[in-house]
């Protein structure tokens, strides 16, 4: 069982590199959405008896993160017709040096914090960790609006992960909750984007940094 | 039961303003008269479950969360009765017909504000004192921006919110202060002897200024006379009205449950008290703006007020209970009047001010004549908020006066040097309280008027007439029935001091039987000259004009030039400022005069202060791009700061 | 108190305050080298007025003849307030000594009015002056009652001015006598005396209380003229029974002592009126300024 989860937690981590090292649009959005399949599946798999609660769960946030998120962020970015490049600040080979660091960080970082037994060995909090600084590396460093929803995406995964620690302890309308929190945010920047693109006719968020009074 | 009937009508007058906002468009005059009955139909609840409380009834609802005790019933009175009064006045002073956009909004948020008072005044929980207030706040805070478009209100909205967020940040203070001490979020008096008296003086003065900022005790008053002017007159009466005495109530009920009273609360309550109320009235008087001048008026009242409250506590902790009833039932008897009177000048303010078009007061001049019952309305209250005989304004400083007086008669120490001070001060403020209303009410409604585009047309209507002629009623009746007022209030003043079974020795009825007096005699004599006069053919002519042939209005003495000799007297606090006219050649241009007085403080410390910091502060400008990207990495790093800190503390 | 002192006191400030002016007016000719009217003049022109017309200026509204009913009526309740003699007054009661002020108080808001009413620069000016005079000198008037109050430990005046003012004066007469003396001030400027105001100017620009009836005629002017005096005879024998404080038992006796020592007042004003000349306008807030300061310090001397 707990093999299984790393195993599923490794590949994760992968698509975070992944995510870091392409350069085209398209991929960001399908690892982002692969990686939301394979945590629906960690969720399956954590646990050696999976109640229908559970099952429910992964299939939800399965389904709506690896199918109906990025189907919305393919359909915008069809919508806006954009250049399908992303425009990071820092070259693609620097965003992976400082994933790779954020990784270390998180692993090292992970083995001193006093952790349950249960996932001490597990790579459970060293990935949610890395994943949330991806995704935040993914913010900072894109140009483009939708390259920033997938790093929201990411870092919401890596909470997700974190959240794998808990799922008996949070209620179940928390779990849904946060789903259906993360499905509008998704879908109102959807709206702006295309809002964006109108008034600048660029996705770039470089325009948006004239401060009013 | 008092307490539901109470958060019922709480309720009500909450989900008034729902109903107007909710018919938006569809039938606007309609939804006025539905939103204002239900809001009256809230009052009479409130006002019915105040008079309950003070017969003697007080009880709790939800388990002692919420209580209506006497004390709490001596605030929720004017609440009510001011409350319906300004909703029955808004359907004709800012009816949705007119106003659209922002009478659904206006509405809504009056009856926000004033349910929320209410919960404040029921509250004896700690959340939910500070929920009610803070909703009570921002209730305010959109009625006083009602008419937002304009510059002037805007900035008005803008001071009022800066203060009330500051009176809540230290209200937060005291509360947890009194959560520490008492261990519970219930708001009941410790112990003496178990809490240190550092600690209730650290939570005695958070209260003071805390509460201050909210009543507008000099010097934090700044926000009171903008917003006032800036507010629609309704709103301003209810903000004069009850708003700022929940920063009174505030004080008392903390002083209530604080046991041991040092001598400096008293004694700076009373310095403060007087310091307001001589410098509020002083600087009414070198207004030549009606509403700001009401304004200032409403920082001397509370001047009063704070002066009795002071002179309670020090004569509490004398011993001299028999002074500190006398002087504390003046004060809450001050509150309950100065919300009819302030409430009742306001709405005729607000009468003259629609039917003129103007606000200025070196313009007006001669309404009486178009608006009689204005007039005489605005009359009644101009008497009472002097406090002269017959009326209510005399009987609460009447009171006050006589605690000062038993003070000086047989007291020592401290207490008697300041109550020596302090009843002299109070005289001058009633002094200059005549002088300013002499002039409001000889300036605005007598003579004629000094700008003939400032002439009023016709009388206010009915819906406004109304709620007048009430308040002015009820002044008339709490002046000449004041044999009636010893029980209430001493009900509610014994909650404040601690000491049960006490009522306020004072010749009640003898101050009913003078009012009755005077108005008798005042009667008789006025009918018989009428008699008298009617047997003789009576002529009218121009006024006397000492032989120059065309007088105009124009040379009738102005409001500032009325006021001048008194702001000259006063100019060491007052500090006016002139534009002489320029007179350069021989046969010079036009030119005029100006003057005006600033408020000190504001001009002087507050805003200078705030202009130094927002410049510094500016010099963190260049944090702050405007780039998202700048903003995540500046989260960035410190989370993983924080990771890293933590990381290493282990 | 009996009968007959309940009707000797509310006769009293009926019938006795004219005689009063005509004592003022008849100091001030002797003095002058004149003779001067009779005693009695304020009672002929008081009839006289009484006969007249009016002339109703088209500016006023119904404040321009309640000013003088108002002043008329709260200034007999004031002076009803004064013991006559050494025995207590018609109306007192604990804490009356504030209604005394704020019922003339009452009074001058009232005549503000009225004279604001007529739209004139003249009694606009006049107004505008008492309003200052009077707000000035209500502290003072207050410090000196002050005085009797921590004296007699009362705050009643019938009480304060009663039987044991003897005793008050052998315990604190500095302060009493400071007191006394800015009574005399404050009374000076609140019944609009020299040096405060003359009487018997004629020029509307230097007048304060007389500019203010400029407009009065008839009935409203005599009302006037009696509600001043009423209120000089109020503050008089305030002043009066503050001053020879002798208790000679005996009601009828001591209020007849009280009336001829009021006229001894009236005597003593005519003379003031005739040696000084009325001060320059703009100093006369120095002067109600520096009374308010002597009984101040009155009130402090008894801080001990």
């Amino acid at each position: 069982m707990g093999e299984l989860l790393d195993l599923v937690l490794v590949g994760v981590l992968l698509l975070n590199f992944a995510l870091l090292g392409t350069s085209r649009l398209s991929a960001a959005i399908k690892f982002a959405g692969i990686q939301g399949v394979l945590l629906g599946v960690a969720l399956f798999v954590s646990h050696e008896q999976p109640g229908f609660r559970l099952i429910l769960l992964a299939v939800a946030s399965a389904a709506l993160k690896g199918g109906v998120i990025p189907a919305i962020l393919l359909r915008a970015m069809r919508n806006v017709s954009i250049r399908r490049e992303i425009e990071p600040f820092v070259g693609f080979t620097t965003s992976l040096l400082l994933g790779a660091l954020a990784t270390g960080l998180s692993l090292v970082f992970a083995r001193s914090l006093p952790l349950m037994a249960q996932h001490a060995g597990v790579l459970t909090v060293p990935a949610s960790l890395a994943t949330v600084l991806t995704g935040f590396l993914v913010l900072t460093t894109r140009r483009k609006a939708i390259t920033q929803v997938v790093g929201y995406l990411v870092l919401e995964n890596g909470i997700f992960v974190f959240g794998l620690t808990l799922v008996e302890a949070i209620p179940f309308l928390v779990e849904i909750g946060v789903l259906l929190d993360l499905f509008v945010a998704v879908f109102v920047m959807g709206i702006i984007m295309d809002h964006i693109h109108r008034e600048f006719s660029s996705l770039s968020t470089e325009h948006l940094t004239s401060l009013r009074e | 039961m008092n307490t539901g009937l109470a958060a019922l009508g709480a309720l009500l007058i909450g989900a008034s303003g729902l109903v107007a906002a909710c018919a938006g468009n569809a039938a606007p005059a309609l939804a006025d008269r539905v939103g204002a009955g239900v809001l009256g139909a809230g009052a009479a609840l409130a006002a019915l479950a105040a008079l309950l409380a003070l017969a003697g009834g007080s009880d709790t609802l939800a388990g002692g969360v919420l209580a209506l005790d006497a004390l709490s019933a001596v605030f929720l009175l004017p609440v009510a009765v001011l409350g319906a009064a300004c909703a029955c006045y808004s359907l004709a002073y800012f009816p949705a017909a007119a106003h659209p956009r922002e009478a659904p909004r206006l509405r809504a948020a009056f009856g926000v504000a004033t349910a929320g008072l209410i919960v404040v005044l029921l509250a004896r929980h700690s959340f939910v004192f500070l929920a009610a207030w803070e909703v009570m706040a921002i209730g305010g805070f959109f009625a006083v921006t009602a008419e937002e478009r304009q510059r002037e209100v805007r900035e008005a909205g803008f001071l009022y919110l800066v203060s009330t967020r500051a009176s809540a940040l230290c209200l937060l203070a005291l509360f947890a202060l009194l959560f520490a001490a008492t261990g519970g979020p219930a708001l009941s008096p410790l112990a003496p002897g178990r809490v240190s008296p550092a600690l209730q003086s650290a939570a005695f003065a958070l209260a003071l200024v805390g509460f201050g900022l909210k009543a507008g005790l000099m010097p934090l008053h700044v926000w009171l006379p903008p917003a006032h002017a800036a507010a629609p007159t309704h709103v301003s009466a209810l903000l004069s009205g009850v708003l700022i005495k929940s920063g009174i109530y505030g004080i008392v009920r903390v002083v209530s449950l604080l046991p041991d009273a040092p001598a400096w609360w008293g004694e700076s309550l009373l310095v403060l008290g007087v310091i307001s109320a001589i410098l509020g009235v002083a600087l009414a008087l070198a207004q030549h703006d009606l509403k700001r001048l009401l304004a200032y008026h409403s920082i001397e009242n509370i001047g009063i007020i704070a002066l009795g409250l002071g002179l309670a506590l020090l004569a509490r902790d004398a011993g001299r209970l028999d002074v500190a009833l006398l002087a504390l039932g003046g004060a809450l008897l001050h509150v309950v009047n100065h919300a009819l009177f302030k409430g009742l000048l306001f709405l005729g303010a607000g009468a003259v001010i629609q039917q003129t078009g103007t606000r200025a007061l070196d313009a007006l001049g001669g309404v009486a004549k178009r608006m009689p019952a204005t007039a005489l309305c605005f009359a009644v209250g101009a008497v009472a908020i002097v406090g002269l005989p017959p009326l209510n304004g005399f009987v609460s400083e009447w009171l006050i006066y006589s605690g000062l007086l038993r003070t000086i008669a047989a007291g020592g120490g401290a207490v008697w040097v300041l109550a020596a001070l302090a009843a002299p001060g109070l005289a001058l403020t009633g002094g200059l309280a005549l002088a300013c209303f002499a002039k409001v009410v000889g300036v605005v409604f007598l003579g004629e008027a000094r700008e003939p585009a400032a002439q009023a047309t016709r009388e206010a209507p009915a819906a406004m007439l109304g709620p007048m002629c009430a308040l002015a009623l009820a002044c008339a009746a709490i002046g000449l029935g004041a044999f009636a007022l010893g029980a209430p209030l001493g009900a509610a003043a014994q909650i404040a001091l601690g000491a049960p079974g006490a009522r306020p020795d004072a010749p009640f009825a003898a101050l009913s039987l003078l009012a009755l007096a005077l108005v008798v005699l005042a009667g008789a004599l006025g009918l018989a000259l009428r008699w008298r006069l009617r047997r003789s053919p009576r002529p009218s002519g121009p006024t006397w004009d000492c032989g120059y042939a065309a007088p105009s209005a124009r040379m009738q003495y102005s409001a500032s030039s009325f006021a001048a000799t008194l702001v000259r007297a006063f100019a060491f606090a007052l500090l006016p400022r002139a534009r002489p006219p320029q007179l350069a050649a021989v046969f010079p241009a036009a030119s005029s005069f100006h003057s005006h007085v600033p408020d000190a403080v504001l001009d002087g410390l507050v805003l200078p202060a705030s202009q130094r910091l927002a410049d510094l502060l500016g010099r963190l400008r260049v944090l702050q791009r405007g780039s998202v990207h700048a903003y995540l990495l500046y989260v960035w790093i410190a989370l993983v700061a924080l990771l890293a800190v933590s990381g290493a503390s282990r | 108190m009996n009968a007959a002192d309940v009707l000797l006191a509310l006769l009293a400030p009926l019938l006795f305050p004219p005689l009063l002016l005509g004592a003022i007016t008849r100091t001030k000719a002797r003095i002058a080298g004149r003779r001067g009217p009779p005693l009695l003049q304020p009672y002929f022109d008081l009839a006289r007025l009484l006969r007249k017309g009016v002339v109703r200026s088209r500016t006023t509204t119904w404040v321009f003849l309640a000013g003088p009913v108002v002043a008329l009526a709260s200034a007999w309740l004031a002076a009803f307030m004064i013991p006559l003699g050494a025995r207590g007054a018609l109306i007192g009661f604990p804490g009356d000594l504030i209604a005394f002020a704020y019922l003339l108080a009452l009074g001058r808001f009232f005549t503000i009015a009225a004279a604001l009413d007529t739209g004139s620069a003249f009694e606009g000016m006049g107004a505008a002056r008492e309003a200052a005079f009077s707000c000035l000198a209500e502290p003072a008037a207050l410090f000196a009652l002050l005085v009797l109050v921590k004296l007699s430990g009362s705050t009643s005046l019938g009480s304060m001015l009663g039987p044991e003012l003897p005793q008050l004066w052998a315990v604190g007469a500095p302060s009493l006598g400071l007191a006394a003396v800015s009574l005399f001030v404050v009374l000076l400027a609140e019944n609009s005396r020299i040096p405060f105001d003359d009487p018997t100017t004629h020029l509307e620009l230097t007048m304060v209380h007389e500019v203010m009836v400029l407009d009065h005629s008839g009935p409203p002017l005599a009302l006037i003229l009696y509600g001043a005096a009423v209120k000089l005879f109020a503050y008089g024998l305030l002043l009066v029974r503050l001053a020879t404080p002798f208790d000679v038992g005996g009601t009828a006796l001591g209020a007849a002592i009280a009336l001829v020592e009021l006229l001894g007042l009236a005597v003593l004003i005519g003379v003031v009126e005739s040696v000084m000349a009325r001060l320059q306008l703009v100093r006369i807030p120095s002067l109600l300024v520096g009374a308010g300061l002597l009984s101040a310090f009155g009130v402090m001397l008894l801080a001990g």
